[in-house]
């Protein structure tokens, strides 16, 4: 069998401070993890693209797209959820729960994110599927690559990199329509009426496409990534990684040699060092020099070795994910122990449940009201002309409701108070109305007047009570009335 | 240890990594040489030659009469400019239907008076707040836009025209002009007579007097001198900003010094003409604003 490692043997010239990256040719292989592969790709591309087509009835004053990010209006819709730009703390839960999965991962087996479901590696297993219908699998590519300027290799790269260019402007096309109604900036896009924004992001997204997952590729993970780095850090002898069990397979010797060792009574190393793993490898490393930067963790050096091993006749999985623990355990003749609950994978699926469940419980107790109260700080209180005291709040009333709503203003803690604010309807003293539209926040500027008798302190706790005069619902909110 | 370079031109190897070292050695510890990727120096070189093209489109080169102006042209000032106008058009719409709305159906109609009160704010904060106060709360001198005692008039109207004319503006014909005599400086009334005379103005609020003073002496007094203009009531008139004595809301000040000071001196505050400044919707809305503070009438 061919020596691959040979040629992918790393040599730097010496003493440069700068090296050329090395082209790598990731092989064809088939197998278990291949396969989860192109199932991933599949789903999440699918999702990618045709998410932002799925419509959902909000009624007629709401856009009927189920994800979008209205930057016009303020405002992001998913599915059943609306959230407006006050609440959008939502976000910030999401990140948390985001980062704790990508640690729960890490923690369990090792960078599934990377390896499966990173766009850097979705996107670049697509364009190298491209590149292989094209020009061929990895040995015909490093032959014409080394070889002269056909015609026939030119026709191939400039078909390559069309097709490229085409999943790149696809990509930034799909990217635009989750920020406007998906149908209508299609049909937009296809007469060329779209507005310019939207062909400088298509612009943009295409050739960011096209550079990270056509030309950038393992680049990307190796010097531009910071996860790799953290990861590194986070991992432990527990996790299940991507390994190379060197317990099996070492002493490494060829097939008829480790044979002839076998015979002899001798223990001989499963490895026969054929280079598959190293040639499948989509960022180039070679898994037998252990857990590194490079790895991406996306198991294809499992299928190829696999291939080899059965070919061989030798029991599968010398490439596995696997534990240094493990390797370990073997050598010490003790049985394999998989550790996957831990105090930190408890911790971390415990902090995902927590920040999930405070944001379920925001989410289903979450009112169709808002409301957010000021007090004037400057001034704290005016004197008025017939001696009384009066205060100033801001009041802000959001009705997120779809259709139009009556609030009822009012406050409590003080006697005799009397309520003004312009622009609002009067329903008694103490009672103020606010119309507002659906969807709408309104913002009132209501002062609390105490009569000149009134005894009135320093500051004096109050409560404003806001409800809706058809459906009673109601919030309070806490403040003070200030003095002399 | 690093293995001794064979000649100069081979870089010392580490025997254990294999990698070559950059010669730095400490103690024994080398620095081993890992190689940058050779497209990050070039994205460097990219950027030096990108910021080159600075000094061709953009102003940048100092020269002994000027300066270099760049391919286009480009100016901050006109940048300015540019962005002022997209913010006109922006507000356009709604500024016209402002400057065609009267005054009143701004604060009847919820969409004009929200952006009333947001434009009508950011001017505040940046035309008169300096004097009236971030807040509007004023100060000895500066009148509280939030009480509900006005010199000019407290309507949206009488608003509007003191922001447009000012009060005692020098280069503004129809500015509130009147103003209160010395009576003091300019040896009108005496000093007892002004003593009286104060005491009586705080009688009129229902404040105290000195003990045992006389009111009488004073009302006389005010009677002769000052109800021309403040009212023998001491309500006061806003035709010529005689502030009304009776409440509680003081501008200089409500002790019988404050009051006896005021009428020795006179005078009275100055603001300037706004109208020869801001355009007429900004007035507008700067009146509906100072109007929803809460002292409005």
């Amino acid at each position: 069998m061919t020596n691959f490692l040979a040629q992918d043997d790393e040599e730097f010239p010496e003493g440069a401070l700068y090296a050329s990256a090395k082209r790598i040719y990731p092989q064809t292989v088939d197998g278990f993890y291949r396969r989860l592969k192109w199932l991933i790709l599949c789903l999440t591309l699918a999702v990618y693209y045709l998410l932002p087509f799925i419509r959902w009835n909000r009624g007629s004053a709401e856009p009927g797209q189920a994800v979008l990010v209205d930057l016009v209006n303020r405002k992001f819709y998913f599915f059943f959820i609306e959230i407006w730009p006050q609440e959008v703390y939502y976000l910030t839960g999401l990140l948390i729960i985001a980062a704790m999965a990508l640690f729960l991962m890490n923690a369990l087996a090792g960078r599934v994110w990377c390896g499966y479901l990173c766009p850097q590696t979705v996107w670049t297993d697509l364009f190298v599927l491209v590149e292989r219908c094209v020009e061929g699998d990895r040995r015909e590519r490093m032959r014409k690559d080394a070889g002269p300027w056909t015609a026939q290799r030119i026709r191939e790269k400039m078909l390559k990199h069309t097709l490229w260019l085409i999943i790149a402007w696809w990509t930034g096309g799909a990217w635009v329509l989750y920020f406007a109604d998906a149908p209508t900036l299609v049909l937009s896009l296809a007469n060329f009426h779209a507005p310019a924004v939207a062909w400088i992001w298509i612009a943009i997204l295409t050739f960011t496409t096209y550079v990270l997952a056509g030309v950038m590729r393992e680049q990307v993970c190796l010097y531009m990534c910071p996860w790799p780095r953290i990861q590194a850090a986070m991992t432990d002898e527990n996790a299940l990684n991507v390994t190379y069990r060197l317990d099996r397979g070492e002493q490494r010797m060829s097939l008829k040699k480790a044979e002839a060792t076998r015979a002899r009574g001798e223990s001989a190393g499963d490895c026969i060092d054929c280079g598959q793993c190293v040639a499948v490898c989509p960022t180039g490393v070679d898994i037998r020099e252990g857990s590194q930067l490079g790895c991406i963790q996306c198991g294809l050096c499992i299928d190829a070795c696999d291939n080899v091993m059965a070919r061989i006749g030798r029991p599968l999985r010398l490439i596995a994910y696997d534990t240094e623990i493990n390797i370990g355990n073997r050598r010490a003749g003790k049985p394999n122990e998989f550790k996957l609950i831990r105090p930190r994978t408890i911790l971390y699926a415990f902090v995902i449940a927590l920040v999930g469940g405070v944001m379920m419980d925001a989410l289903v107790t979450r009112l169709d009201l808002g409301v957010s109260i000021i007090h004037d700080r400057n001034p704290m209180y005016v004197r008025t002309a017939d001696g009384s005291i009066r205060n100033a709040y801001t009041i802000r009333i959001v009705n997120r409701l779809p259709t139009p709503r009556r609030f009822l203003i009012s406050m409590e803690g003080l006697t005799n108070q009397r309520l003004d604010a312009i622009g609002l309807e009067r329903q008694s003293d103490n009672v103020l109305i606010a119309e507002i539209g659906p969807d709408q926040t309104r913002e009132a500027r209501v002062t609390v007047t105490l009569p000149s008798n009134a005894n009135v302190q320093a500051s004096t706790n109050i409560q404003f009570r806001i409800s809706d005069q058809g459906s009673g619902e109601t919030v309070e909110a806490q403040d003070r009335f200030d003095g002399p | 240890m690093p293995e001794a370079a064979n000649d100069a031109k081979t870089p010392p190897t580490d025997s254990h990594s294999g990698m070559t070292t950059t010669g730095h050695e400490w103690d024994g510890i080398c620095e081993l040489n890992t190689p940058l990727p050779a497209w990050w120096l070039y994205t460097f070189y990219a950027c030096i030659v990108w910021a080159v093209g600075y000094w061709f489109v953009y102003p940048a080169w100092p020269l002994l009469t000027g300066y270099t102006h760049g391919a286009f042209g480009w100016q901050s000032r006109a940048a300015v400019v540019s962005d002022l106008a997209e913010l006109g058009a922006l507000r356009g719409p709604m500024n016209a239907k402002i400057a065609s709305a009267s005054l009143a159906d701004i604060e009847k109609t919820p969409e004009l008076l929200a952006f009333a009160r947001a434009e009508g704010g950011a001017a505040f904060a940046i035309n008169c707040a300096p004097c009236h106060g971030s807040g509007g709360q004023g100060s000895t001198g500066y009148p509280n836009l939030n009480a509900d005692r006005w010199i000019w008039g407290g309507s949206l109207d009488e608003i509007a025209t003191t922001i447009a004319h000012g009060a005692r503006s020098q280069d503004d014909p129809k500015t509130h002009s009147s103003m209160m005599p010395s009576f003091g400086r300019d040896e009108i009334l005496n000093a007892d007579q002004i003593s009286d005379v104060a005491d009586y103005v705080r009688s009129l609020s229902g404040a105290d007097t000195t003990n045992g003073v006389d009111l009488a002496k004073g009302k006389k007094v005010y009677s002769d001198n000052c109800a021309v203009c403040h009212g023998e009531d001491g309500k006061g008139s806003k035709q010529v900003g005689a502030p009304n004595l009776t409440t509680q809301v003081w501008l200089y000040g409500s002790t019988k010094a404050d009051i006896a000071h005021r009428v020795d001196v006179g005078g009275g505050g100055t603001m300037p003409a706004w109208g020869a400044k801001l355009d007429a919707p900004t007035i507008k809305t700067l009146a509906v604003f100072v109007h929803s503070l809460g002292g409005g009438q």
